[in-house]
């Protein structure tokens, strides 16, 4: 039975997109047949972390209008073969594609493939209406900072209002040394305020940005914690029932320099 | 600067964390009682009809809405009476 899941945030540059291609390139590690469908049209980057972006030929907007079937623009991953690519344009914008054609093009998908991911753009406006409309559900994105927490709570309001059901959360770019301090929202803080289903803990890595750089996602590099916390998630989207990872505690002379020079 | 100095050291200061978590649970008590005019509406409607059973209303001076206080939010309402019901609350 195949899922969509529609992977949204309201405010810009919590992970979404990062979050979006480590998921399907987790999932489809698992042998999971993938599809990454892009709906920020005019700031398509789905395509640069997956290092696919040589190879677009078409895009949702020409199978939006029919222009071509969407079979001739996927783009297949170079390496996990089971991951397709929906690229979108970088040259229209959020109002060349309707809800009803997304809706329907997901309907065709949902035959071919085990799940669809809509990457979704920030904002509320016409865009994320389009993005929701075909998905299932929802993973909502968040970050451990006030701005992020308040427009993911405006975020699952507005999924409710589209009724979606079984909402899940991803708190993104955790530091855990500052979480120990109470200089970060915790999770107990995060649950408390959003109460709706958590599914990942990811740590703020300096490998998300390396592996951004190179165009493979951070879920392949073993000793990435970002990465783990990547496969944890792709293990509970899969039905398993896997604990929240422990983040290494700081030592007391780590601490006392941190707090003596800063950060 | 040397008392800085300290408090940084030996963490004695609110935590900032706190701090957010706070200023969260209260702006989000205010961005949730934004609720759209179809569901005031709805609501709106739904009072008149109780309170029709009891008495007759003004309806087109009566007046409902949220109101926000600096960390609560009330329902508010201002429903002019023209007359009690004889029969009122007898079902």
């Amino acid at each position: 039975m195949s899922k969509i899941y529609v992977i949204t945030s309201g405010k810009g540059g919590v992970g979404k997109t990062t979050t979006t291609a480590n998921l399907g390139v987790g999932l489809a590690m698992r042998g999971k047949k993938v599809v990454l469908v892009d709906t920020d049209t005019g700031l398509r980057n789905l395509d640069l972390l997956l290092g696919l972006e040589n190879r677009i030929m078409y895009d949702l907007i020409d199978v939006a209008a029919g222009r071509v079937n969407y079979k001739k623009a996927l783009v297949r991953h170079k390496k996990y073969e089971t991951l397709f690519l929906l690229p979108t344009s970088q040259v229209k914008d959020k109002t060349s594609v309707n809800p009803e054609q997304l809706v329907k093009l997901c309907e065709e998908l949902r035959k071919e493939f085990d799940y669809i991911l809509i990457d979704c753009p920030a904002g509320i406006e016409q865009g994320f209406k389009t993005a929701i409309a075909a998905a299932d559900t929802a993973i909502v994105v968040t970050m451990p900072e006030i701005s992020a927490v308040r427009d993911a709570d405006k975020i699952i309001g507005e999924l409710a209002r589209a009724e979606k059901e079984d909402i899940k959360l991803i708190v993104n770019r955790i530091r855990p040394q500052m979480v120990e301090s109470g200089d970060m929202l915790d999770m107990n803080d995060i649950n408390d305020i959003l109460s709706i289903d958590c599914i990942g803990q990811v740590p703020d890595d300096e490998m998300v940005v390396t592996s951004t750089n190179k165009g493979e996602p951070c879920i392949t590099m073993e000793h990435s914690q970002a990465g783990q916390a990547y496969r944890n998630i792709v293990g509970r989207i899969c039905g398993e029932d896997i604990p929240f990872m422990e983040f290494p505690k700081e030592t007391f002379f780590q601490r006392l320099k941190r707090r003596v020079f800063g950060d | 600067m040397l008392d800085n100095l300290m408090q940084r050291i030996f963490g004695k200061r609110e935590k900032s964390g706190r701090i957010a978590h706070d200023r969260l649970k209260v702006v989000l008590i205010h961005d949730r009682a934004n609720i759209s005019p179809e569901v005031m509406e709805n609501l709106k409607n739904d009072i008149i009809q109780v309170i029709s059973n009891y008495m007759e209303i003004n309806q087109q001076d009566m007046d409902i809405a949220l109101e926000n206080d600096e960390d609560s939010v009330a329902l508010v309402a201002n429903i002019p009476v023209n007359r009690m019901k004889h029969d009122a609350g007898k079902k």
